[in-house]
Order: C-alpha cells, then structure tokens, then sequence
C-alpha cells in the first residue's frame, strides 16, 4: 500500500493496518439515525461511532468548474475543475464527496461508486488524504 | 385581529450602484415608498429591517429621523426580507400597531458567496476541500431532478431566456438586455448542467413595504393589496438542503413544500387561483423545481408548460415577472421583498410593459435560501 498522508480530519477518516479507508459516522443510539460527519462533540450517551459502508451508488453529481474562494478553500491556487457527487452507500446515508476515477463527463447517476483515498494538497504545499468516490469498473469488481 | 395590507412600496434599482452604500439604498427604498404613498416617516409607528452583509438597518433613523419608533433589526439569512415582512404582518395583525413598515437591502462583494463552515456547523474540511458552494448544491439538486423527470437542457435554457426578456421590461431590474436561449445554453459552465447565464449573481438592491391594518388602509385610500398569507418554515427532516455533507436515506418534504402548504392554508385559496407568481430563481433549475414544489405542477409537468409558454408574462401562470433572481441579481436581504414588491406593482396596476393582463387578483411569491428556510406569501388585489 503506498503511504497515505494524514487524513485532513481524525473524526473523519478511519485507516486500518493495510491502508484501508473507511468513513467514521456517529448513530443516534435514542432515533438510530445516523449522522455524518460525526458531531464533534459527540456524546457517547447519546451517539455511538458507527463505520460507514465503502460502496454505493451515485445519487446526483456535478463539475467544480471554478477555483473556490479561498478561505475556505485550502487547496493550491493552480486549480483544475473536480466533480462533486453525493453517493448512496448501501441503505445507510447518502454522502457527499469529491469524485474521482474518470473523466469530468464519465459519471451518470446510478452508477456503482466505491470509497477510494484522496490525495489533497493544502496551499502551503503539505500533503493530506480525504476521500473521494470512484466508480467500479468491470476490472476492480 | 386585523387584515393586513400593502399601501406602498418603493425599490431601489438593483445590480450595482458604487455610489451608495447597501444601507443608504433601503434609505432610499424606504423614502420611495413613503413618497409613493404620500406618508411622512413620523407616520410610521413601526419598523422591521435587516441586511445579511450591508450593515444594520434600524441605523437608517439616522437618515429618516429620530422619531423613537421601535426598529427591529431581522438577521435570517437569505429570509431575512421574508422574515421582516413576517414580524411586520404579525404586528399589525395582532392590532399592536397599525401602520409600518418592512425594509430589506443588502450589498455583496462579486462572486460566489464565501461562506466559513463554523458558522455553519460543519467542519473545516468540508470548506478546505472544496464542497462548500451553494453552486454545487443547485447544480446537484436539477442534475438528479432532470433525471427523474425528464426535464432538458433547454428547457434550463428557455427559463433564463424568459427572465432576461421580462427583465428588459422592468425599470429595477439589473440585466436589461434579452438573451436568446443558444447563448445561454453555450455560455461558461459553471456548474454542470448550469452555465453561467443559467444562474444569478450576488448584487445589490432595497425594497421597503408599507403594511396597514384594515381601518387604516381603508382611511389612506390607497392602491392596497392584502395580504392573505405569510408563512416562513425551516426544513423539515429529510429535505435537501445546501452545505449538506451528508443526506438521509429516507427523503422528505422540502421548506418551500411545508411553506407553501401553510400559506395556501391559511389564505384559502390553492394553487390554481394564483395568478402570477414570483418563485426563488437562484438559477433556472430551481424555477422548474420550485414551480412543482409549490404546488403549481406535477414533478415533469414544467418541460410542456415551459415549452408551451404558459409561464411567461403572457401566459396562464406568469413567473418572475421582473426577471427574478436571475436578471435582479441576489441581494439576499432584499430577494424575498422584490417580489411581494412586484406582486404588489403588477396587482395594482402599475406594472407598465410588463403588466400581466386579464385582471390578475392573486400573487404568490416564495423565497428560498441556506440553510433550508422558505418563506411564501399570498397576496390579494384589495
């Protein structure tokens, strides 16, 4: 596995021995509804942590065509435009993300997305990971 | 409890206008409507007002005079002139007071709003990767909808070539110029499938209304209409919404349904008796999404009313007759003001070229914004 950067967020990421990635989400013990990200102040009372599922499929999509303003935006100021989908996961939650793994006119709602690692560069040159979702091909199913 | 009614409004022009500060334009605004009217500022026993990003508005009695007057400032984000407007109506008709006034201005720096997450309750990251733009969230919002409902890039198209045209005719708003559907529908990609003229822009602008109880819009004898319903809703669970990380599974009832529900109800009257209507158009998508959310269509029914032409000035249900966001520019304090302003211009008559025909009697108008509030209201010709 090639060494991943720090995730940009503890709460947000979890990586196991191999590299693996898996979203960190919290579930309302009373309701059962689960909420992501996982509040920061979760109480565990009243929140469990709970792992999200790793594949799903694409729910609705764009394509970030213009570099955001900066804050928030941390990234480089050389952009390149990035699709944006949010992603069905099972039947747990539908979740947002940066999408990855084809072309910015590959994707099409429905299609099966799986939860890859995310290389993020901030402005400062420091190298983080985040996720992204990436549609399953033929040969990685 | 008192009928409440619209006895005057005044607008500054929208778009951009370097010379004068987001406060002096609902100075402005406000002078208007009083000047229109025939009312003196120490008529006004009362006033509501807010900006998101122009300042505070109860510093105008600076300007209009110190009459010791209770001024409530209104903070509600993209709600902010829907809510003053609410606090202005609920006065009245709780017979506190029974004339005053609702103002709503707002100036923006250019581009895309730069919202903090913290402010939001959202993580850093979520801003420092680049999913924090409202712009993401309509264009996600249309792209699954056009795929449910079978709605077409031209159509997109069609409704922002429809607000350009009535934009043209209207003397406050920003864009005044038509521009053709090719144009619109080959401009820069914003945000797929939305191109640049397929959304609107931060801008600048005022409207100020003068509301009445019914004793007192009788005695004024004013052009006046009343308003039968004002109903502001956050959202309710499962709708989505803009700056969402992550959505339910179970989906649900958007703000603007649960809005227009109560305002229909309240009113008296459904969608079918409305006879122009101002919808949120933060871009083109969401016209057609808001035309069905508020009742006036079926989910898929817009592509045939869009390409019948049933929603343009000359047609059964005229929509953003003054060109909406779209041409207007969002100043977000005042959106939701403009189009009570422009129900009340086109009920009353005084519409001009743009003035809807056959004796139109109800106007419905709706704004919308982060972070999934709606407020709709209902007017009547008095």
């Amino acid at each position: 596995m090639p060494d991943l950067a720090p995730p940009i967020d503890d709460r947000l990421l979890h990586v196991d021995a191999d590299g693996a990635l898996t979203l960190l989400a919290a579930r309302e013990r009373e309701s059962g509804r689960l909420v992501f990200p996982a509040p920061g102040d979760a109480d565990p009372g009243r929140y469990e942590s709970v792992l999200l599922p790793r594949e799903g499929r694409l729910w609705s999509w764009t394509v970030q065509r213009f570099r955001p303003k900066s804050p928030p935006y941390a990234g480089p100021e050389a952009f390149a435009p990035y699709a944006v989908g949010y992603v069905a996961l099972g039947d747990a939650i539908i979740v947002e993300g940066r999408l990855t793994g084809a072309p910015l006119d590959g994707f099409a709602i429905d299609m099966k997305m799986r939860l890859v690692a995310e290389p993020f560069m901030l402005e400062s040159g420091e190298r983080r990971t985040t996720f992204a979702f990436a549609p399953i091909t033929e040969k990685a199913a | 409890m008192s009928d409440v009614y619209i006895v005057g409004a005044g607008i500054h022009p929208f778009g951009r206008t370097q010379e004068r500060t987001g406060l002096q334009q609902g100075v402005f605004a406000v002078r208007q409507a009083l000047g229109r009217a025939g009312l003196d500022w120490r008529d006004i026993q009362f006033a509501y007002g807010g900006s998101d990003a122009a300042g505070k508005a109860d510093t105008m009695v600076s300007e209009l005079g110190l009459t010791g007057l209770p001024f409530i400032n209104v903070a509600n984000g993209c709600a902010t002139g829907g809510s003053a407007m609410f606090g202005a109506y609920s006065t009245i008709k709780s017979g506190e007071f029974d004339l005053g006034i609702a103002v709503g201005f707002d100036k923006h720096p250019r581009g895309a709003f730069d919202p903090k997450p913290a402010e939001w309750g959202l993580p850093d990251w979520y801003g420092e990767t680049g999913l924090m733009l409202t712009t993401q969230f309509f264009a996600m919002k249309i792209q699954r909808y056009m795929a449910m409902h079978g709605i077409t890039n031209r159509t997109l198209a069609a409704v922002a070539e429809k607000a350009f045209a009535n934009g043209a005719l209207a003397g406050h708003a920003w864009r005044r110029e038509p521009v053709d559907a090719e144009t619109i529908l080959s401009s820069t990609m914003v945000s797929d499938p939305l191109t640049k003229f397929m959304f609107c822009s931060p801008a600048e602008g005022a409207v100020a209304l003068i509301l009445a109880s019914e004793a007192k819009a009788k005695s004024l004898g004013l052009p006046a209409v009343r308003l039968r319903a004002v109903a502001v809703r956050s959202r309710p669970p499962g709708s989505f919404e803009v700056f969402s990380p992550a959505l339910d599974i179970a989906r649900g009832l958007s703000p603007t349904s649960i809005a227009s529900r109560a305002a229909y109800e309240m009113a008296g009257v459904g969608p079918e008796d409305v006879d122009l209507a101002q919808l949120q158009d933060t871009e083109s998508g969401a016209e057609i999404m808001h035309m069905a959310e508020n009742g006036f269509c079926a989910d898929g029914e817009q592509q045939a009313w869009i390409a019948e032409g049933r929603t343009r000035i000359d047609g059964i249900l005229p929509i953003n007759t003054d060109g909406g966001c779209l041409a207007c520019g969002e100043p977000i304090g005042a959106s939701g003001l403009r189009q009570v302003y422009e129900n009340y211009v086109q009920l009353t008559g005084q519409a001009g070229a743009r003035q809807v025909t056959g004796d139109p009697r109800i106007g419905y108008s709706h704004v919308y914004g982060a972070p999934g509030v709606s407020a709709v209201a209902i007017v009547e010709r008095a």
